[in-house]
């Protein structure tokens, strides 16, 4: 019996122990970005390895600030929990000021703007976005926790004109349109004509969803990072880093 | 004693956010009952699988060398070493793959997710369920065989009236033990855009950020499913027990 006890006890302390050397750790040299890297072409993996616009850019303000930098690849709905509980200090995900996300983390200015379109399929009786309200009944995909997912639960199923239905990635959202399983598929801009591109029998609807801008999400205690991250966007945009970054992944037309 | 309030004004704006606010506890009663619906007519999919697989697993193993050679072996031999393909395949692979497999490769045409769920969780409890029920089987004494033969009882009257009552009684723990598993595997249902309990969480937690409440309560839910159905096992195991005086 004492035995047993002597070995709790044991066991207690060395897990007391873990916690300090996890809670005590030294001053922040590291950025850590929080990113869902299935999201071309802000963010996405190739050769093993997460590039893109976000990516990029992440790495310039890190460099700008002096700091190492690091990118954690997670589920989209996970990153601002993360970046609230410190477990990383930056949220880039191509993620659009909403105002349920400002309660709880604050976001930088504006890096980039992003657009909502519809992708149906080729032979697809949804023509414009109008119809997805007007005819109504539609079955939506969408990527749980993204804007696509906020509008239209908001704008169509709880209006009960539609259906949505919650994916993990956006390509299941995808997957899921090209078999059938959903009539439409809300999602921004870029992803949408890479997924289109890899996809035979899809197409983009000609009008937008939305119109949207992207920010960098930091803690709300953070202000210090706060402050640097927007000072550095400023000087990066200024010098033309962050307008070459974006247009070498979408360069602009013509 | 101040931090205390504050702390308790904090879970209590935390609760009324996460649960109270749009309804959204709603959206764990309503994902609670998609979890039970795809858990139970899993079972029923997992036990009526088991048991075919199970029958012919153990009639092949009991009588293989007994057996006169002939068409009758051949046609058993064979269903056996479907059964046995079957467990390979389903035992092998996690039911996560299995499920995302089913949704977008083998009904790729249907858009019931909640049928192909229950099909494809029913289908991976039916293996577990086989080999459970098949030790139970295997583990009666041949002697009750022997017995029941010598009193003009066929060989199925036997099973069904002699073996298989004595098996059930000796299973029952490890099938309990088998559907709270599966109850607990149904969480992985969210990958195919079923809104079931676990999802109605991650729901939750996509709109309000905090992960700590919907995930206690999530896992709270879980927990007291659990109990209730260890406790009904529990009852009838005693109730099973009390015919051998």
């Amino acid at each position: 019996m004492k035995k047993t006890i002597k070995l709790v006890a044991l066991a207690l302390a060395a897990m007391l122990m873990c916690a300090c050397f996890v809670g005590c750790g030294a001053e922040k040299k590291e950025l850590v970005m929080a990113t869902n890297a299935e999201f071309p072409p802000y963010e996405y993996v190739e050769n093993g390895e997460i590039v893109g616009i976000d990516a990029e850019i992440g790495a310039a303000i890190a460099k700008e600030l002096g700091m190492e930098f690091r990118i954690e690849n997670m589920e989209f709905d996970s990153i601002i929990t993360a970046v609230m509980s410190g477990k990383a200090d930056v949220g880039l995900a191509g993620m659009t000021v909403t105002e349920e996300r400002l309660q709880n983390i604050n976001f930088s200015s504006s890096y980039a703007t992003g657009v909502q379109v519809v992708i149906v399929a080729e032979d697809s009786p949804i023509t414009s976005v109008d119809d997805l309200f007007d005819v109504g009944g539609y079955t939506i995909g969408v990527q749980l926790g993204t804007t696509g997912d906020l509008y239209s639960t908001w704008d169509l199923e709880d209006e009960g004109l539609g259906t949505v239905s919650r994916f993990n990635k956006g390509a299941d959202a995808v997957l899921a349109l090209t078999t059938g399983k959903v009539d439409c598929v809300i999602i921004d801009n870029e992803p949408a004509k890479a997924f289109v591109a890899a996809n035979e029998g899809l197409k983009i609807l000609e009008t937008s969803y939305a119109v949207e801008d992207y920010a960098i999400a930091v803690a709300k205690d953070n202000t210090k990072l706060l402050e640097d991250i927007n000072a550095a966007l400023e000087k990066l945009t200024a010098d033309g880093t962050i307008p070459g970054i974006i247009e070498k992944y979408i360069p602009s037309e013509g | 004693m101040e931090s205390i309030k504050l702390w308790f004004e904090d879970f209590a704006a935390d609760f009324r956010q996460n649960f109270i606010d749009e309804d959204r506890w709603k959206m764990l009663l309503e994902g609670l009952g998609v979890t039970l619906t795809i858990t139970f007519f899993a079972v029923l999919v997992g036990i009526v699988l088991g048991v075919i697989v199970a029958a012919v697993r153990s009639t092949w193993d009991k009588n293989r060398t007994a057996m006169r050679p002939g068409i009758g072996k051949v046609v058993l031999g064979f269903f056996n070493w479907l059964c046995k393909v079957y467990l390979t395949v389903f035992r092998g692979t996690p039911v996560v793959v299995q499920l995302i497999i089913m949704y977008y490769v083998i009904f790729a045409s249907s858009n019931n997710g909640t049928l192909v769920a229950i099909l494809a969780f029913g289908i991976n409890s039916g293996a577990y369920v086989a080999e459970i029920v098949r030790s139970g089987i295997m583990s009666i004494d041949p002697g009750q065989m022997e017995a029941g033969r010598s009193l003009g009882f066929n060989y199925t009257q036997t099973m069904l009236y002699i073996v298989l009552p004595q098996a059930f009684k000796n299973v029952l723990p490890a099938l309990a033990n088998e559907f709270i598993v599966l109850l607990k595997e149904t969480s992985v249902a969210g990958y195919i855009a079923i809104e079931d309990l676990t999802k109605a969480g991650d729901m939750i937690r996509s709109r309000t950020f905090s992960a700590f409440l919907p995930l206690l309560a999530v896992a709270l839910i879980y927990l007291l499913l659990v109990v209730v159905l260890s406790w009904l096992v529990g009852k009838l195991e005693r109730r099973l027990r009390s015919s051998e005086h």
